[in-house]
């Protein structure tokens, strides 16, 4: 099933083209990384994608039912009511995690379910510790952001995000605002999501990560899609820009 | 003159003078807050005005302001005003003041706020108004209260321009006090009181920081 589809996405910003007539679409359970240069367009298409941006034209569906459609080259995007209830599919785990700082870690995890979802706090909160454990913070429950360091506020809010239950989880280069030593923890969660059958989208410049956990890769430059396949094939694609991009992190 | 009496007229204005400052914070914290959401309107004729309205409050006296709010029913009307309006006058004049000042600490406030977290919350599925209430509004109280006290302090003070159209409040009363008795001690209480009604709202005002810094 596929759960996102988007196509002919086209982005400018004061006439800058950003995304030029991008396609792509996620199946149920598939692992889709996103790599390219910086400044390529890999947030704005995620940022599209969750409804941050508004795009210039194309359409998008999640779960086949359509959030925007191309009407004379214009997106036009359905109803408030309908754009909330699909919201609800997907999270987004930020490169600067944009936890609440006001909030504990649990009431990080718990404050959207109850308040948004309007689910019983007793549930939640078994849900929440139990998501804390499985990133290894259960001990963290009480604490305040301040308090952590930078991969595990990251997990708290890969725990957020996993607190909404959404059907798809985007993640904008999540380890990029972490020292080195600390990204493999995060690159480790993501993999127990991979092996849960957990669909997602995942910008990074983590080439290995990316070619050993997506099953999908689609390598981005100056807003259009400049070469995509299956992640076996990214090192022995015949792709030059790419070769010589990813000769970058050799 | 005798000291009982002297006292007794003291306590009054004392009280006159909490009085105002009480009802001036009472009706001028949230006024402000919506000149503040009127300042950054996205309509351009509300936002304008507001702006105006702001410069205005800002750049003139507050004395002329008071008076203004006191006489200019009359001069503007026609209407008569009656010593019972005096009061009344002082608070309209205080609020609308005040208001102005706390709109600007709050729009500065929820402007430095980072984009991530009304992001973070919009993915969250929170409405704008729950974003505002429970993500954005408890993090500026904490990043606008030095800002906050600061004007508190300077309305502890400022309650003395009542004087201007004669309200009785601890200033006005010391002045009539001390030239009758031809002494400057009601002057001298006059300073005590407000240095320790200052000092009492800068300790509270300490306290609520304290509370708020559970987090960073
Ligand atoms: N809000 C914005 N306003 C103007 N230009 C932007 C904005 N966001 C991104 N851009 C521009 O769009 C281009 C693509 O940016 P981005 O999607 O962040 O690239 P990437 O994530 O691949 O590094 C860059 O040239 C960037 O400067
Ligand atoms: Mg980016």
């Amino acid at each position: 099933m596929k759960l996102l589809e988007m196509k002919h996405i086209r982005k400018n910003f004061d006439g800058l083209e950003v995304l030029k007539d991008i396609s792509l679409t996620v199946e149920q359970g598939q692992v889709l990384a996103i790599i390219g240069p910086s400044g390529s367009g890999k947030s704005t298409l995620l940022r599209c994608a969750a409804m941050l941006e508004t795009m210039d034209d194309g359409e998008m569906y999640y779960l086949g039912e359509q959030a925007v459609a191309s009407v004379d080259g214009r997106s036009v995007y359905a109803k408030p009511s309908e754009l909330r209830r699909m919201q609800g599919y997907y999270g987004l785990v930020f490169q600067n995690f944009n936890l609440f700082p006001h909030f504990s870690v649990l009431k990080n995890i718990m404050d959207a379910p109850i308040h948004v979802q309007k689910r019983e706090k007793k549930e939640v909160e078994s849900q929440a510790r139990a998501l804390l454990e499985k990133m290894g913070l259960g001990d963290k429950a009480d604490a305040y952001p301040y308090q952590l360091s930078g991969g595990q506020q990251q997990r708290v809010s890969i725990a957020r995000a996993l607190a909404m239950n959404p059907k798809i989880l985007f993640f904008d280069e999540p380890t990029s605002a972490l020292d080195p030593e600390l990204t493999g923890e995060i690159l480790k969660v993501i993999r127990d999501l991979a092996a849960e059958h957990m669909t997602m989208v995942i910008v990074t410049h983590e080439m290995n990560f990316a070619r050993n956990v997506a099953d999908h890769i689609i390598f981005m430059e100056h807003g259009v899609i400049a070469w995509q396949g299956a992640s076996e094939e990214l090192y022995t694609s015949n792709n030059r820009r790419m070769q010589e991009f990813l000769g970058k992190f050799e | 003159m005798d000291y009982g009496m002297m006292l007794s007229k003291l306590g009054g204005g004392m009280v006159t003078t909490v009085v105002i400052f009480g009802l001036t914070l009472l009706f001028s914290l949230p006024l402000g807050m919506i000149v503040a959401f009127g300042r950054m309107s996205k309509g351009p004729l509300v936002r304008n005005l507001t702006k105006i309205y702001i410069s205005i409050m800002r750049g003139t006296p507050l004395m002329l302001q008071i008076m203004m709010v006191y006489y200019g029913p009359y001069y503007l009307f026609r209407i008569q005003i009656s010593s019972s309006y005096r009061f009344a006058a002082v608070i309209i004049a205080f609020a609308i003041n005040y208001a102005a000042y706390f709109a600007e600490i709050y729009r500065g406030g929820i402007e430095s706020m980072p984009r991530g977290q009304y992001e973070a919350a919009k993915l969250l599925g929170y409405t704008k108004g729950q974003t505002f209430l429970r993500i954005i509004l408890p993090q500026v109280i904490k990043r606008i209260l030095p800002s906050v006290t600061n004007e508190i302090i300077t309305l502890v003070k400022d309650t003395s321009l009542a004087m201007v159209i004669a309200v009785m409040e601890m200033f006005t009363i010391s002045k009539a006090l001390a030239s009758s008795s031809t002494s400057a001690i009601p002057y001298v209480a006059a300073g005590i009181f407000y240095y320790i009604f200052n000092y009492l709202v800068a300790w509270t005002m300490e306290k609520i920081e304290e509370k708020l810094n559970y987090y960073r």
